[in-house]
């Protein structure tokens, strides 16, 4: 081979990011930051309503008023009236019936957002008020009204493995409940839509997929795909709130009927009105067990809320319920899981993905079960293990790695963070901080421990891929590689993972990224732990192809023209559930476990996390510094929803929406995060590397609130745990 | 309103309503897109700037109310085109991911450096509660805090 290659800032390193340098000085530019000269300002009317007829919109104020360019309803979308990423059945602007608090209505094209802002107040809407389905139970309920003329069931699957009615020595039975959960990306929703000589319009969007955007773009636009291009902007995180659509089509609309670049951009309050959030659950679990530990029989019916539309419901029931008997070996099953409508607000992809909610349910179950045989959490853990060749509930083998044994015994061998005395302590270090009121005088420490485990990429049969394009070219300065994918750039640092690719599979040091559009095929989503496996792998495939045709025409050295080079990755196929739900439904999986270390205060029910260790499959860790950002900023989200995250909803309303009122950890909050990263290759991946940016999300949860059972003797069915849950009020 | 703001050395003019914030001033009127726009309530410290040297969230403050006065934005942070010590640190600590809250917690490092040269951990983690990251974890923003004090320290 004729190529040198050069590990050096190749894969495996903690490669610095290459978007870091922009980032510190504040000048990289995201969504909410585009500007045209000439632009107007996008702003929405969102419904005050959870469930209401729209009797009739009266917008000839707002539009007469000066400064206000458009003023669009319904009547106004030119093609199709509806959008969604599974089923298309939210309206682009709500027609005859408002479905959630927060639902577009109108949207305005002004000269200032003020001018913007005020114009909405001009819009006058007549609604007929009707009465919400606002609990998940409730909407199952016969005399429940149906939000969509299905019915208010978005699926329902059932697994049944083995003999679901086999008979066991010991029982353990709980009902368990998570919250409904914020990603709370600190960038708002945000882009810009230029109107185009071509009659198209380009977008200048935050978003985690581009080309699922196009797909519901173009239609409700009445345009054809070629004349909606989308153009990646900065991202100012994810977590799943971009997934689905925002404010894409409504800037687009204005953009097109004013002739003019309209910007839009949520502030705090609009953005958690405009994207889903993590479903709240609620999990029945039964388990059953030999005398000595081993797992014969879980029974769960899990149940979800997906809120008003569709989303991405039927993927997360799918994974709640595909993963309700956890990282165990056991022989026989019958899981359920349900998602319903209700009036609440679309929920949707978070960091997770079903995985979360299921895991909070089954290993507090594990804990309970540990506790009615008389064993150590862990080793009733150990002995149940899932390993390479296990089958799952699914009847799917686990083809490959899967270190879950491994993942328990690192936390194990980790020596708990000393104990230190409440009296001679900074005060802030008291559960609480300096909101304690007391001296420490009844703080009392617990452990919890927690295993779980996440498929990586899209299951259930869906078509998935990336594709890359790679350049080499030589000038004065030497060879450079160009590299050009749709893939998006969230945070997580894709970015500096296809540098660090190019390097390896090109020896070159040289590479610059071209900025993600759609005029290149579909990356897929950043989500699902997927973009490292699928754009990474793409990425290989291009430079192996353009690393062939250099040492075909000689070497680097004799390249008289550029080389270039598409190539789409897929990952292996995978299959639909049948009707016991039997299948080969994921590719393949991510597991991790952590062990959270908490005190509380029992008189005030304060806590604080002590230290949290995670151990984590990660196939190979491509840039080990950023893996344990993964994890760390993982957990954190982990933390949040144990401790405090949860939209206020009182009768389909949301009562919190605000960093005031909805909190995420602080610095305060975060206590160290131990990663223990766990190597071993896994087969059929390039690199054997497997996503890393949910596992710790999955698992932290679970065992914080072990961790507070552990230290109070409570048992705290519910996340977040609120200080009356821990001092029992 | 015509609102007269010393930014980052040089005095810059700009008409805007009376109702806006400082920050809407330095971003839609001044051009200066640093300072980030992510809770509008001086919850989560991204818009953080020095008002006549005092850190201030700049969507709690008026545009008018900074009429004559000095502001520095993390613009101004740079000399000589080199990045300031907190902001190598950020990138070799791996503190940056999605990168909307760095601008911010730059600017609120570099105003406890200055007071604090070697804060403890208990006073860096208390200087920065006013700055939210929702990628991190935080724990390698304290790792970038610890790395730029002992450069600023010796002086590199």
């Amino acid at each position: 081979m004729s190529v040198n290659i050069r590990r050096q800032g190749g894969v495996g390193e903690s490669v610095k990011r290459v978007d870091g340098i922009p980032k510190v000085r504040g000048a990289f530019e995201y969504a909410s930051d585009l500007h045209r000269d000439g632009m107007l300002w996008g702003a929405t009317l969102r419904s005050p309503h959870p469930y209401a007829q729209i009797i009739s919109i009266d917008v000839s104020a707002a539009a007469a008023a000066p400064g206000v360019h458009a003023v669009l309803t319904h009547a106004d979308v030119p093609g199709k009236p509806t959008f969604g990423l599974d089923v298309q059945d939210q309206p682009v602007l709500a027609r005859e019936v408002v479905r959630y608090a927060g639902e577009a209505v109108a949207i305005v094209a002004a000269e200032d957002p003020e001018v913007a802002r005020m114009a909405l107040e001009k819009i006058g809407v007549h609604y007929k008020i009707l009465t919400p389905v606002t609990d998940m139970e409730q909407a199952l309920e016969k005399s429940a009204p149906a939000i969509h003329p299905q019915g208010n069931i978005v699926r329902t699957l059932t697994i049944v493995h083995g003999d679901p009615n086999a008979r066991a020595d010991v029982w353990v039975e709980g009902m368990y409940e998570t919250g409904m959960q914020d990603q709370a990306p600190l960038g708002p929703e945000s882009g810009l839509a230029v109107p185009a000589t071509d009659g198209g319009v380009d977008l200048f969007i935050a978003t985690q997929w581009l080309h699922a955007d196009l797909e519901q773009l173009a239609p409700c636009l009445n345009l054809p795909p070629e004349k909606v291009r989308l153009h990646l902007s900065g991202v100012g995180g994810a977590f799943g709130a971009r997934e689905d659509v925002s404010m894409q089509i409504h800037a687009c609309m204005l953009a097109l009927r004013t002739k003019r670049p309209v910007k839009m951009s949520y502030g705090r309050q609009e953005s958690f009105f405009g994207h889903v959030h993590r479903h709240p659950s609620r999990i029945w679990m039964r388990h059953g067990a030999s005398r000595d530990g081993k797992l014969v029989n879980i029974q769960a019916r899990l149940l979800v809320d997906g809120g008003a539309y569709t989303s991405t419901s039927p993927a997360v029931i799918g994974n709640a319920t595909t993963f309700a008997a956890g990282p165990y070996e056991v022989s026989n099953a019958r899981l359920v899981g349900t998602a319903v409508f209700t009036n609440n607000p679309p929920c949707g992809a978070m960091r997770g993905f079903g995985a979360v909610q299921a895991c909070f349910a089954y290993e507090a179950q594990m804990d309970k079960l540990a506790a009615a045989l008389n064993l150590d959490p862990i080793e009733l853990r150990l002995k149940n293990a899932l390993h390479s060749g296990s089958v799952l509930p699914t009847g799917q083998p686990i083809a490959g790695v899967a270190p879950v044994r491994e993942c328990l015994q690192r936390l194990q061998a980790l020596p708990l963070p000393s104990e230190e005395s409440a009296l001679d302590r900074d005060p802030m270090l008291l559960p609480g901080g300096a909101g304690n009121v007391g001296h420490g005088e009844s703080l009392k420490r617990g452990v919890g421990i927690a295993v779980g485990y996440k498929n990586l990429g899209y299951s259930e049969g869906f078509d998935d891929s990336s594709e890359a394009w790679v350049r080499v070219s030589v000038d004065n300065d030497g060879p450079r590689a160009e590299v050009k994918t749709a893939a998006v750039e969230v945070g997580q640092g894709l970015d500096t993972i296809v540098t660090q690719i190019v390097r390896s599979e090109l020896g070159i040091d040289r590479v610059t990224l071209r900025q993600p559009d759609t005029a290149i095929g579909s990356a897929g989503s950043s989500s699902a732990s997927r973009q490292t496996m699928m754009t990474g792998g793409a990425v290989q495939l291009a430079c192996q192809a353009v690393r062939t045709e250099i040492d075909r025409q000689g070497g680097l050295a004799s390249l008289r023209r550029p080389v270039e080079a598409s190539r789409v990755f897929h990952h292996r196929a995978t299959g639909k559930l049948d009707a016991n739900g039997q299948g080969d439904p994921h590719v393949t999986f991510a597991f991790g476990a952590a062990r959270a270390v908490v005190e509380v205060d029992q008189d005030l029910g304060l806590v604080r996390v002590v230290q949290l260790a995670v151990a984590q499959d990660v196939g190979r860790a491509l840039n080990p510094q950023s893996v344990m950002g993964q994890i760390e900023g993982g957990s954190a989200q982990g933390l949040g929803l144990a401790l405090m995250e949860e939209i206020a909803l009182v009768e389909g309303q949301v009562k919190n929406a605000s960093f005031t009122d909805y909190l995420i950890p602080t610095i305060l909050d975060m206590p160290p995060v131990i990663s223990e990263i766990i190597e071993e290759p896994e087969p059929g991946l390039p690199y054997g590397a497997k996503g890393v940016g949910e596992p710790s999300t999955v698992v932290v949860p679970a065992a914080v609130v072990a961790a507070l059972r552990h230290a109070t003797g409570r048992e705290l069915r519910r996340a977040p745990v609120k200080p009356d849950d821990l001092v029992g009020l | 309103m015509v609102v007269r703001v010393k930014v980052n050395d040089g005095w810059r003019e700009a008409e805007v309503w009376p109702g806006a914030s400082l920050l809407t001033f330095l971003r839609d009127r001044l051009g200066l897109y640093g300072s980030k726009n992510a809770c509008e309530q001086g919850e989560c410290g991204s818009c953080s700037v020095w008002l006549d040297g005092n850190l201030v969230c700049s969507c709690l403050v008026l545009a008018a109310q900074a009429h004559e006065r000095e502001v520095r934005t993390v613009e101004g942070l740079m000399a000589d085109e080199r990045l300031h010590p907190i902001q190598e640190a950020f990138i070799d600590a791996g503190a940056v991911q999605c990168g909307f809250c760095t601008p911010g917690f730059v600017v609120a490092v570099a105003d406890l450096l200055q007071k604090d040269p070697t804060p403890s951990p208990a006073t860096v983690r208390e200087a920065l509660s006013g700055n939210l990251c929702r990628c991190t974890g935080y724990q390698k923003i304290l790792d970038a805090v610890s790395l730029a004090a002992s450069r600023i320290g010796a002086g590199k």
